[in-house]
Order: C-alpha cells, then sequence, then structure tokens
C-alpha cells in the first residue's frame, strides 16, 4: 500500500485527465450526432449510407486510430487532441445508430399529433421527439462513455493516457510495480462506475414518465458492456 | 363553414383517394363523414388542415382558403383529434393539454389553468392533471385528445375515428359526452368514422362516401335512414334501417292508454280485481313501475304482494321527453310482457301504456301527414 499512499496526488490528478480525455468526446460526439442522427432517420437513403458507415469505423483498432490522427489532422503526435478525436469518432459512430433508431421508434401517431397540433420540424424536433428519444440516447451515451473511459487508457501507448500512465509505468518498472498496476486498474473501473451510475441517475431524471409503465424500450441494462479493443 | 370545391388528392404512387369532392359543411353542426375502409375520409379530413395537400380543387374554412395560411399556422387554430388519442406520452395530462395555447405563446401558468378547466369539461377529475398518459384508461386518454384539441378553442374541430379503440360501452358514454359539450360549444365539427351507427347517432348531417372518393350521398341521418339513394348506400346504412329510422320519429301521435296499477304490498285480491285483459301494473309509491302481475303469476300467490311475485317489465318509454321516439315506444311494447309498453312522465311515474298497434298507427298518420320522408 505504500506505493499508493505515496502517490494519492499523482492518482487524484490522472483520474481527472483521465475524465476530460473520455468525457469531453462524449460531449462532442453527441453534439455532432444529433443533427446526423436526425438526418439518418430521415431519409432512407441518408441511412443506408451512415448506419453501416458508422459500424464499420468502430471496428477499427483504437490504437490505429490513436496513430492515424496526426497524419488527419496535422496535430504533433502527443497532442490529447489526438486521442479525444479518436474517441469522439468512437462516440458518433455509436450514438449515430442510436439516435436513428430512437427516433425511428417515436410512435408515428405521436408526431402526427404534433404537426397537426402545428409544430414546425424544428420545434417539433426538440419538444417531442428528442425528450422521446432519451431513454435509448441515453443508453447509448452510457456505453460510449463508459467504452471510452477504458480507451483512454490505450492512448498511454502514444504518451496521453490518463491513468494508463501507471498500467504502462508499472509494468516497465523492474521488477514490475503492481501495486501501480492495480491502483491504475482499479480506478478506472471505479470511474467507468461513477459515470456510469451518474448517467443512468440523469436519465431517470429526464424520463419521469418511463417509470409509471412497465416494460418500454430503453434505459437499457446493454450499457453494462465494456467495450475493450 | 367548411367548403370542398371539387378537391381532388391523388397520392404520388397514383391512388385517387378523393375524387372531386363538393362539399359544404355547416357551422356549428356535427357532420359526419362515413364510408367504407379507403374510401378517403382520413384523407377528405386532413386536407382541411393541410396534414394532407390537395392536389386540386379549393378548400375554404370560413370563407378563406386553406393555402393562405402558413400549414402550422392553419393547424393551431382546428382542433384535431385522432384515433388512441395520439398524446404525448413525455408529458402529464395538463402540460398536453396546454399543448396550442403554449404554441401561440400563452404563458404556461395561464394554459395551465385554463388546461384544468378543460379536464372539468370534458369530465375528469382534476387529479389527473399530472398523472401522465399512460397512466389513464383508453377512454380516459381519448377525453384528453378531445380537451387537448379544444384548448386553444378553435371554432373547427376535425375528429378522426376518436372513438374506435375503445370498447362499446366507453364508446357510447364518449358519444354522449361529445353531443353534450356540442350543445354548449356548437363547434364546426367533421367528425370521421366507418361505423354508421355511430354516424347516425352524432351526425347533424352524415356524408357516405365510396372507395375512389366520390360522395354517394350527404343527407340528415333521418333521410339517410328513409331514404338511400342507391343500393350502396342502402347496404352500408345496413339492416333494420326501417326499425332505425323510427329514431327519428316524435311518438308524440302514438296514443297512451290507461293502465291499471297496483301498488306494491296490496292484498293479492286487489291486485286480481286490477288486472285488465289479465295484466297490471305493480308500482311503488312514487307510482313508478316495478313489474307486472298477471292471472297467471298471481294464481300461487297469497296474502300480500311483494317484489319476488313480480313478472319483470320491459324497457320503458318515456312519454314527454323529447327523446321520446316511436322507436323507444315500439320497443317498449314488444319487449314488454303484456305487449304493452309502460310510458312514464318525467318523474318516472306511469303515465299510461302503449301498443304496437297504436305506434304503427301513428308511423301510419306520419308518412300520410308527410312527416316521414318517402
Ligand atoms: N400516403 C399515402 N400514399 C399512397 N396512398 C395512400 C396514402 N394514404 C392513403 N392512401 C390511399 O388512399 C385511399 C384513401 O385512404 P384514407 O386513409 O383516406 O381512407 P379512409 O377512408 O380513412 O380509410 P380507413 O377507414 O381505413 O381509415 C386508400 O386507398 C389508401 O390506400
Ligand atoms: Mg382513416
Amino acid at each position: 500500500m505504500n506505493w499508493i499512499l505515496d502517490h494519492i496526488p499523482d492518482l487524484l490528478a490522472a483520474s481527472g485527465d483521465h475524465l476530460q480525455l473520455a468525457l469531453i468526446p462524449v460531449v462532442v460526439g453527441l453534439v455532432l450526432s444529433l443533427p446526423l442522427g436526425w438526418v439518418a432517420n430521415r431519409w432512407t437513403v441518408a441511412r443506408a449510407i451512415m448506419v453501416p458507415v458508422s459500424g464499420l469505423l468502430y471496428t477499427i483498432p483504437s490504437l490505429a486510430l490513436f496513430v492515424m490522427m496526426p497524419l488527419l489532422l496535422g496535430t504533433k503526435i502527443l497532442d490529447p487532441i489526438n486521442v479525444q478525436a479518436a474517441l469522439t469518432v468512437y462516440t458518433v459512430a455509436l450514438l449515430v445508430r442510436s439516435i436513428a433508431d430512437a427516433l425511428a421508434a417515436v410512435p408515428e401517431s405521436v408526431v402526427q399529433a404534433a404537426s397537426a397540433m402545428g409544430y414546425r420540424t424544428a420545434g417539433r424536433f426538440f419538444a417531442v421527439e428528442l425528450p422521446l428519444a432519451v431513454p435509448v440516447l441515453v443508453a447509448g451515451v452510457r456505453v460510449a462513455a463508459v467504452s471510452n473511459i477504458s480507451l483512454v487508457a490505450v492512448g498511454q501507448i502514444i504518451g496521453v493516457g490518463g491513468l494508463g500512465y501507471f498500467l504502462l509505468h508499472g509494468a516497465q518498472t523492474s521488477p514490475p510495480n503492481f501495486q501501480e498496476i492495480i491502483a491504475g486498474i482499479a480506478l478506472i473501473v471505479v470511474l467507468a462506475l461513477i459515470v456510469d451510475g451518474l448517467l443512468a441517475l440523469a436519465g431517470r431524471a429526464l424520463t419521469p414518465w418511463t417509470r409509471q409503465q412497465v416494460g418500454r424500450a430503453g434505459g437499457g441494462r446493454r450499457s453494462r458492456a465494456v467495450v475493450v479493443k | 363553414m367548411i367548403e370542398f370545391q371539387s378537391v381532388t388528392k391523388r397520392y404520388p404512387d397514383g391512388t385517387v383517394a378523393v375524387d372531386a369532392l363538393d362539399l359544404t359543411i355547416d357551422a356549428g353542426k356535427i357532420t359526419v363523414l362515413v364510408g367504407p375502409s379507403g374510401c378517403g375520409k382520413t384523407t377528405s379530413l386532413r386536407m382541411i388542415n393541410r396534414m394532407v395537400e390537395a392536389s386540386s380543387g379549393t378548400i375554404l374554412v370560413n370563407g378563406a382558403d386553406v393555402r393562405a395560411q402558413r400549414p402550422a399556422t392553419l393547424r393551431r387554430g382546428i382542433g384535431y383529434v385522432i384515433q388512441n388519442a395520439g398524446l404525448f406520452p413525455h408529458r402529464t395530462v395538463v402540460d398536453n393539454i396546454a399543448t396550442v395555447p403554449i404554441l401561440l405563446g400563452t404563458k404556461k401558468a395561464a394554459a395551465r389553468r385554463r388546461a384544468e378547466e378543460l379536464l372539468d369539461t370534458v369530465g375528469l377529475p382534476r387529479e389527473l392533471g399530472g398523472r401522465y398518459p399512460a397512466q389513464l384508461s383508453g377512454g380516459q386518454q381519448q377525453r384528453v385528445g378531445v380537451a387537448r384539441a379544444l384548448a386553444a378553442d378553435p371554432p373547427v374541430l376535425l375528429m378522426d375515428e376518436p372513438f374506435s379503440a375503445v370498447d362499446p360501452v366507453v364508446r357510447d358514454d364518449l358519444q354522449e359526452e361529445l353531443l353534450r359539450l356540442q350543445s354548449e360549444l356548437g363547434k364546426t365539427i367533421v367528425f370521421v368514422t366507418h361505423d354508421i351507427d355511430e354516424a347516425i347517432k352524432l351526425g347533424d348531417k352524415v356524408a357516405v362516401l365510396r372507395v375512389g372518393g366520390t360522395l354517394a350521398q350527404y343527407d340528415t341521418p333521418a333521410t339517410l335512414l328513409a331514404k338511400p339513394v342507391d343500393d350502396f348506400v342502402a347496404s352500408f346504412v345496413g339492416r333494420d334501417r326501417g326499425y332505425r329510422a323510427l329514431g327519428f320519429l316524435s311518438a308524440h301521435g302514438a296514443q297512451i292508454a290507461p293502465l291499471s296499477t297496483v301498488p306494491l304490498g296490496s292484498p293479492v285480491d286487489a291486485a286480481r280485481a286490477a288486472l285488465e285483459n289479465g295484466w297490471a301494473v305493480v308500482v311503488d309509491e312514487g307510482k313508478a313501475p316495478l313489474g307486472w302481475v298477471s292471472s297467471t303469476s298471481l294464481s300461487t300467490v297469497e296474502g300480500e304482494l311483494r317484489s319476488a311475485d313480480l313478472v319483470s317489465g320491459g324497457s320503458l318509454y318515456a312519454a314527454d321527453a323529447k327523446s321520446g321516439s316511436l322507436r323507444t315506444a315500439l320497443d317498449a311494447a314488444l319487449s314488454s310482457p303484456s305487449g304493452i309498453g309502460i310510458a312514464v312522465d318525467s318523474d318516472g311515474a306511469v303515465a299510461g301504456g302503449v301498443t304496437a298497434e297504436s305506434v304503427l298507427k301513428a308511423l301510419d298518420e306520419a308518412r300520410r301527414s308527410g312527416g316521414v320522408p318517402s
């Protein structure tokens, strides 16, 4: 425990960096995927292109994406932007489909009723379709957040990794510093659980109407699956 | 007033849903569009608020071409109720109802207050205001749908099969409620249904459409039943239409004959003495009918007349109410064990009896004096 007790400030600072590296891409990705998801839901052609493409993006190994970013963006190799941009790509890839599906799941009768009440397209989107998409959307955001938190550590290989530093550093010390490695892993897991829990709570707070009924789509359990690449 | 002037709707796939429709819908009345599935009822209705754009022709609402306004603006001034209510699941009942006033710029608090008043109007307790639609029964949801359509007090209300998803008993309640509301509000209501009975019950006028989107007949319910223009309308109006047409004729002319009555608790001998043609009506202290006794039923009774000794009666015919039609009079006679229908006055007391013969005689007289469309 000595090593851990001696390094608490370092661990906390690295946790802060880690969260920032993981969650800023979630926010940016969400903002980008809302219009993209809307477009994918609106036009069948757009959907036919965007859904497979985003699925494809998601299959690119994270390390490859991290390494490609400086080439694509013209950034320095050690710039944290590389990691954040790559994670934004994953987030968008995940959420475009979620949002398109969530919007498609809004009952046609409700959309029709909104139009008949006198909503214009944009008003209807923000007042009716988006709120109804929230349960599915939150499920998608939870998956993206948890997956980003685990992926940030991989960024350490290109020098930007938040808590990933301790994993790599602990392994490269001779003999390996297991306290350091375990502390890094444990903190990553704890951060993922806390963020996931907070998002689940936020989702509940945003959707009081779903609590009154049983078996409605969304609010799902599937965000438990942590995607490791 | 809503006017269809040679309105045609051709969908992009070539389907002609409505074909050169000319129709004038009276202001302040309920006009029902009825017809078999696919005859263009919904399409016609939706062209009024431009949820569907007409391919050609003109629709005027109170003299103004619907195309003169932007669709969203037009729709905020026209109430719309759809099947299954189409309520917003994420908004409480009150917020659902307040939708259009808020779109029109009413302050939230004021719109909510108005929404609560509308709960009273449609016969829902105010406690339901804070619930979400999923916490309401189908009938309650439908009432909220009506309240939401009424919230901005639009002069025109469009209703597309609003009651078809609820069970028959609830549907009956909702229909009665709509008639009551309409008697207070006097909106111009266009009501779509495929149920001819609903059309006849609710409509001041009924437009029967045929597949292909043309008008088969446009008349009052009574005329529709009495004088369908062709076989299509006749078969659509359905069986028993002669009998159902009696519902539109006042039973005023049907003669009410005195009826022999005995109070419950009378000695059996007094009851026997009261029998006329073998039957007498047993009444309570208020002279309201309780049932019948006959010579046969009394043969086993001793002492005083108790409720267990009565033969249960048929339907009653309210002789003075405006709802007293030849149909209710005839039904009272046909359903009575004695063959004499009991007529009651506004207090529910026995006023006399009607026989099937007297009803048919009244019908005959009404025919001869031109009271029946023929
Ligand atoms: N969006 C559309 N595209 C193509 N054809 C349509 C469309 N909407 C309706 N139609 C067709 O137009 C015709 C009239 O449809 P409409 O919905 O107006 O009928 P309806 O009388 O309301 O029928 P129902 O009683 O079944 O509701 C039908 O043949 C239908 O298939
Ligand atoms: Mg229809």
